[in-house]
């Protein structure tokens, strides 16, 4: 269990963690998206004590992360950058991390296989690939066979496989009951391993749903129609709270109408229908319709941005 | 690398162990033996303490009966065999440095730091480990310096003895020197967190700041510069009087130089973010 209460965190004059008050729950895999730069990072160095909050606090399984006795036990985490000096092997950077709480060698070799690193295991970190970093990464963070997990970006790098392999040993952790919150800038990686949503935009809270709930929001229920009477078909449907446009001759959007609706009433008539989808909008583009008002460096804002501090 | 499509899952950890100071302590030494910047450096160390020990023997006792009387007066045979310490307090130094920048350069400490969060057992867990390997490394290092390079010399009977009066002193002295070196470049480095600014301060305090205390007057100069941090520590090195402080005042002030900026370190460790 994540607490974050108020947390705010200011660099020089800028705010890059405002006001944020969310929690992140066990025994589900919880996304934090928000688009580049909108504070996710800092909220995850805030989580592990590595940046003190400006004001308000953060909690990790009841405590502040630097009160606990046993953090790697506590929280694994999977920090932004490469975290790993260059000149150390995979090995030792593991040994190093593992001997701060006493524990045991065999378990770096356990996770070393786990992320399928033991080929490269002694070679220096340096060499590394990015995807080869963000297993080593993964390994790290389950070290100490955390409570919870804080993975910031987890999937960048990593080719589809790794992907995949990524997903499932996500979902896999939370249905452990752990707490797992993985950040992202990707709204469909997370519509894909994530059950709830946790969205910030330039520092603020922005939404904070289920999964489910966000893509029945952002689904709006178009439905597209291909029929050779699609003239007929339009006079038919069209009505005050159903909208109905051409898209192109024979095809028809229907806006307002459930599929169902459309061709029972076609086939009351006797019309053909060639196609009856349902068009859902990407989580993509929803994601982008949510965080517009607040995507930073925005091109055209930048003059206008300036003069507010001006002024 | 293997490919591992099917769900993967976490072995069980039945070990739970909190994080104490004798823990981090032994991360530190697996840290400090696994990058290749320590070998090099402290091979480098014994290099040169060794080495130039011997070339700077042979060289003299070649020369030393063409020397003038005046210099065969100034000559004194602790002294050459400690000329490699000059060299080996570079290596120390920076490698001291490197112990704590090398983190920040890398990104290293965000994983130190969030294994221990209370951040201060890694500075002193640093601190000891690099100070007593240092010390293990250097004090052999300049035993062996010493009877090689007196080896040599004893050829020209111009050797000095082991239990000639503070001979046994500047010896190990020097190799405790050094140990205080290495500290004072780790404290140096946690406070700048930057490789090439901790060179620069380090070599600055260390090589510059001492001749350009010529452009005080000589009274002046005269009283300030034995407390340099140099001056003071290579008192424990002196055989000769001169305007030094005594040999074991001047290694507690280098020490108390080198803690204090341990302590700076400390406190800027624990506030600023990482």
């Amino acid at each position: 269990m994540i607490e974050a209460q108020n947390l705010t965190k200011d660099y020089g004059d800028k705010r890059a963690v405002d006001g944020l008050t969310f929690q992140v729950k066990p025994g589900m895999v919880t996304g934090f998206l928000g688009p580049n730069g909108s504070g996710k990072s800092t909220t995850m160095r805030l989580i592990l004590g590595l940046d003190r909050p400006s004001a308000g606090t953060v909690t990790v399984n009841g405590k502040l992360y630097r009160d606990h006795q046993a953090p790697l036990h506590e929280v694994g985490a999977l920090l932004e950058a490469r975290s790993v000096h260059t000149g150390r092997s995979a090995y030792n950077h593991l040994l190093a991390l593992a001997q701060t709480h006493g524990i045991p060698k065999r378990r770096i070799g356990e996770l070393i296989e786990l992320v399928g690193l033991q080929d490269v295991a002694k070679k220096r970190a340096g060499t590394f690939s990015l995807g080869m970093s963000q297993r080593l990464g993964i390994a790290t963070a389950l070290l100490g066979d955390p409570h919870t997990l804080t993975l910031d970006e987890p999937v960048n790098g990593l080719d589809p496989e790794g992907i995949h392999w990524i997903r499932n040993l996500l979902k896999g952790l939370a249905a452990e009951g752990r707490t797992v919150f993985v950040s992202s800038h990707l709204m469909s990686e997370m519509a894909l391993t994530a059950d709830h949503l946790i969205v910030i935009g330039r520092g603020r809270l922005i939404a904070d749903l289920s999964v489910d709930e966000f893509v029945r929001k952002a689904s709006k229920n178009i439905v597209r129609v291909r029929s050779p009477q699609a003239a007929e078909l339009r006079d038919l449907v069209v009505g005050p709270d159903v909208s109905v446009e051409t898209v192109e001759p024979g095809v028809l959007e229907v806006d307002g109408l459930s599929a169902e609706q459309i061709g029972d009433a076609a086939a009351e008539h006797g019309f053909a229908i060639h196609e009856l989808t349902l068009q859902q909008a990407s989580l993509e583009q929803a994601f982008m319709d949510l965080t517009r008002e607040d995507v930073e460096f925005r091109t055209g804002e930048a003059t206008s941005e300036r003069d507010e501090v001006v002024a | 690398m293997s490919s591992v499509a099917h769900v993967p899952s976490v072995p069980r950890l039945d070990h739970h162990g909190r994080v104490t100071q004798a823990r981090v302590g032994r991360s530190e030494w697996t840290k400090l033996r696994s990058v290749r910047s320590t070998r090099y450096s402290l091979a480098a160390a014994v290099l040169f303490t060794i080495g130039l020990a011997a070339l700077a023997c042979a060289v003299v006792a070649h020369h030393y009966p063409n020397m003038s009387p005046r210099d065969q007066a100034d000559f004194h045979p602790l002294e050459v065999t400690l000329v490699g310490v000059q060299l080996a307090q570079l290596a120390i130094g920076i490698l001291g440095i490197l112990v704590i920048t090398g983190e920040y350069s890398t990104g290293m400490i965000r994983a130190s730091m969030t294994a221990v969060p209370r951040r201060l057992p890694v500075l002193w867990g640093k601190a000891l480990v690099y100070g007593l390997v240092t010390a293990a490394l250097m004090i052999p290092a300049v035993l062996v310096a010493f009877f090689v390079g007196q080896a040599i010399l004893s050829r020209h009977n111009i050797d000095a003895a082991f239990t000639d009066p503070g001979v046994a002193r500047a010896v190990f002295g020097a190799a405790l020197y050094l140990t205080v070196v290495g500290l004072f470049g780790l404290g140096l480095g946690a406070i700048v967190r930057n490789t090439a600014g901790g060179i620069a301060t380090f070599v600055a305090i260390m090589f510059v700041l001492p001749p350009l205390m010529n452009v005080l007057p000589t009274s002046w100069n005269d009283a300030a510069s034995p407390y340099l941090p140099l001056a003071a520590g290579e008192a424990i090195m002196a055989v000769t009087s001169g305007n030094h402080l005594s040999p074991w005042v001047g290694l507690l002030l280098f020490f108390g130089y080198a803690a204090a900026t341990l302590v700076v370190a400390a406190v800027l460790l624990v506030r600023r973010d990482t």
